[in-house]
């Protein structure tokens, strides 16, 4: 099974301890599938229950499919300004 | 004429103003957000200011391309700094010029609240107590980490 990196940020790469998790991923994966494997990992439960993910640095929605090639990142609660 | 940036040095709020000025425009809207000494009644030293950059800049262009088209700004120039940033230092700059002060001010209005909601920023607070915290703005408290 191949895997995807996902990147993470702030408060989430602190609370994970890591910049990226290797996630993973089935064919015909979506964001929804990722976020679910995410939620499973030990050490997740601070995530909140709606989660922001970016696909190839744009906002993606769950049902959005996933390719190893990908680039995703967790999108903490944004604080700009 | 539009840029949106992320920068690591300090905003040169004057120097942008000159760029977007033209003798067309009859108006010049500036905002900036700068570092204040308080939040949610503590005391705050510092902000650390973080950004998914490449992310970050697309989502910046993509509110410029939207604010240019609503409000026909003739510039609009956006800088948002990133790093440790003290109290007074200027976290976030947006100039707009237009013919006219209503799509001026208007768009500078646009283009902070879309920042606030869409552009992959985050700042973590520093207190007088010693403790700090990523800021929520979904929740009344940040998020505590060590």
């Amino acid at each position: 099974m191949s895997t995807v990196t996902v990147q993470l940020f702030a408060s989430y790469a602190e609370s994970f301890g890591g910049s990226t998790l290797e996630i993973p991923l089935a064919p015909h994966s979506t964001v929804g599938d990722v976020v679910e494997s995410i939620r499973s990992l030990p050490g997740a439960f601070f995530l909140p229950k709606s989660l922001r993910v970016a696909v190839n640095r744009k906002f993606a929605s769950a049902d959005q499919l996933v390719d190893p090639t990908d680039e995703l990142a967790l999108i903490p609660p944004v604080a700009g300004g | 004429m539009s840029r949106a940036t992320i920068v690591a040095r300090e905003i040169d709020v004057a120097a942008l103003m000159a760029e977007a000025q033209s003798s067309e425009f009859g108006a010049v809207s500036v905002f900036v957000g700068t570092v204040r000494d308080v939040n949610d009644g503590r005391g705050v030293t510092a902000i650390d200011y973080s950004a998914y950059t490449s992310m970050a800049e697309s989502e910046l262009a993509s509110i410029v391309s939207e604010a240019e088209v609503r409000f026909g700004v003739g510039a609009i120039l956006v800088e948002h700094r990133v790093g440790a940033l003290a109290i007074g230092d200027v976290s976030v700059a947006i100039v707009a010029a237009h013919a006219h002060r209503a799509p001026a001010l208007d768009c500078t209005r646009y283009v902070i609240e879309e920042i606030k909601q869409r552009v992959p920023i985050w700042k973590r607070e520093h207190y007088t107590d010693g403790t700090r915290e990523w800021i929520d703005p979904t929740t009344s408290r940040g998020i505590a980490t060590a």
